[in-house]
């Protein structure tokens, strides 16, 4: 069994006056990828935004390798190792994409962050190729291309991923997310990986949680996540064949 | 000839309207605000200045007076964000602009109660010495006014583009949450703007001073660069010190040949010609807030 390496317990979180999550606990493995599945408005993406600290929790803890993060500033809780990949690329838009990874390692104070600009690089050749073009100016998926590289500037041992397919075509939700499983498998980068598209997240995930309404309301391995019948439903879009043709509404989750 | 000294005093004037619009120019675009005690800044960073080396106040050596306003004016813009402008952060706009319009009044009536209300000159090295070229009389003030504006400017392209700071500067005021995100400490960066802001404004003041007196109500010269910066796009850097040219140059040639009241109307005539035609300004990067 692989250490912990970030531990969520019993978060509390609000968004205004709304409870966006009512008691949340997960374990993310170093080296793993933990998937967290769940509609709009299940509290995933404020869940993320708590760890990173742009959000401050109102009850639980968050720990990274044993320390607590919960509450900490953004900026130092980059600096111990986390980084946060927003939903809907937010990169930089005036600035180059050369300028983009540069504010990725803003942080960091050493001297390979050249060195580490040439791994990105590797990663997402087409950066390179564009990387005096201002950001605005890149694709789609270019711009999320170009939100996985400047977090991974950030020299990361989790990265949070909020909906990296969004809004992107099959194939290139396929590109990329076949880089995260590189990332993952040859750089050893832990992930947290939020998701609305249950196919491609359980495709590469390890283990993974379901969220609903701010709870977690199942959990095990991608493996067995897959098999579950809810989630077959509800997520991967199965057609249950019921004996008495009944409405799909009427039927009761029960998440076993 | 005569068309040439007209360019060069307008060209002067402007250089100061400018480097005023630049200061709006810079808070709003790394901070969403608006500033409106810039040009009463430059007029107390122009009173720090003659305080500190004026004979009949503290009477040091001019430079020294000029470092000095400089710092005590970055340290002012800073305290004023670290004290007041943070605790109304995320509020709406109204609430920093009756802030900063209070603010210019303390700034007018501290600098009336200190250094008095009658107008002032500050005995400054390049203050009414001129040169001669050919039939032309070019004053040095303006000449300094000049290249002090455009080393600036250079200087703070450098800045702004080349250095790391420069650029988290400019990220922060493209996509603030990313900012976060990336680790940038944004709010520190805010405090820094406004120190920023604040030693331009001294820059301002120190040149204004060199080119006539001061009085506490010299800080209304704002509302002018304020038309400046609106001309140029609010937001951009470029833009605010074109738009202060621009006020500065059409000045001096209305007042010579339409009548010389004129000049005081034509910037914000100029102003509305350009809200008409190009309502973002003529240098506007409006397209960034919609990415």
């Amino acid at each position: 069994m692989t250490e912990t390496l970030l531990r969520i317990r019993n978060l509390e979180c609000f968004y205004g006056p709304v409870m966006a999550i009512r008691g949340v606990s997960l374990d993310v493995p170093e080296g793993r990828i933990v998937t967290v599945l769940g509609a709009n408005g299940a509290g995933k993406t404020t869940l993320l935004k708590t760890v990173s600290g742009v959000m401050d929790p109102a009850k639980g803890d968050i720990l990274l390798a044993g320390d607590s993060i919960a509450s900490r500033d953004p900026d130092r809780i980059v600096r111990k190792g986390v980084v946060h990949v927003p939903e809907g690329r937010e990169i930089f838009p005036l600035l180059t994409v050369d300028e983009n990874l540069a504010m990725g390692a803003y942080t960091r104070k050493d001297r390979d962050v050249a060195a580490d600009r040439e791994m990105v690089f590797g990663y997402f050749p087409i950066l390179k190729q564009r990387r005096r073009q201002t950001a605005g100016t890149l694709s789609g998926g270019q711009q999320q291309m170009l939100a996985i590289a400047r977090g991974l500037m950030a020299g990361p041992r989790v990265m949070l991923l909020d909906e990296p397919s969004l809004g992107l075509s099959p194939l290139l939700v396929g590109d990329i997310f076949a880089i995260l499983r590189r990332l993952n498998a040859e750089r050893g980068v832990t992930m947290l990986l939020v998701e609305q598209n249950a196919r491609v997240a359980l495709d590469i995930a390890d283990d993974g949680y379901v969220m609903e309404l701010g709870r977690i309301v199942m959990e095990g391995s991608a493996e067995r996540l897959r098999q579950s019948a809810d989630i077959q439903e509800f997520y991967l879009g199965a057609e249950r064949q019921g004996l008495r043709g009944e409405r799909r509404w009427k039927r009761r989750k029960t998440w076993g | 000839m005569e068309i040439l000294q007209l360019i060069v005093s307008g060209l002067a004037n402007g250089c100061i309207y400018g480097l005023i619009a630049l200061g709006f120019a810079l808070i709003y675009k790394a901070a969403e605000q608006v500033n409106f005690a810039q040009g009463d800044l430059m007029m107390f960073g122009a009173f720090v200045a003659l305080g500190l080396t004026n004979d009949s106040h503290l009477g040091l050596p001019f430079w020294v007076a000029c470092i000095g306003a400089v710092t005590a004016m970055a340290v002012l813009g800073w305290l004023l964000e670290r004290s007041v402008l943070r605790r109304v952060f995320g509020q709406s706009q109204i609430a920093v602009v009756i802030l900063t319009i209070a603010f210019g009044f303390l700034l007018r009536i501290a600098a009336g109660l200190i250094w008095g209300h009658d107008p002032l000159t500050l005995e400054s090295p390049i203050a009414g010495v001129n040169q001669h070229f050919g039939g032309l009389v070019l004053g040095l003030d303006e000449l300094t006014v000049i290249a002090v504006t455009l080393v600036l400017t250079a200087i703070l392209f450098g800045f702004f583009s080349r250095t790391k700071l420069g650029i988290a500067m400019q990220a922060s005021s493209q996509n603030q949450l990313a900012a976060y995100y990336m680790g940038i400490p944004v709010k520190r960066i805010h405090g820094l703007t406004w120190a920023l802001a604040g030693a331009i404004a001294a820059v301002a003041g120190i040149l204004f001073a060199s080119k006539g007196s001061i009085d506490p109500n010299t800080g209304l010269l704002g509302i002018k660069a304020f038309a400046a910066a609106v001309i140029g796009g609010f937001g951009s850097l470029p833009g605010a010190l074109a738009g202060g040219l621009i006020v500065g140059l059409i000045e001096p040639f209305a007042a010579r040949y339409v009548a010389s009241g004129y000049s005081q109307i034509a910037p914000y005539a100029m102003l509305i010609l350009v809200l008409l035609i190009r309502p973002h300004g003529l240098f506007a990067q409006i397209h960034a807030k919609k990415v």
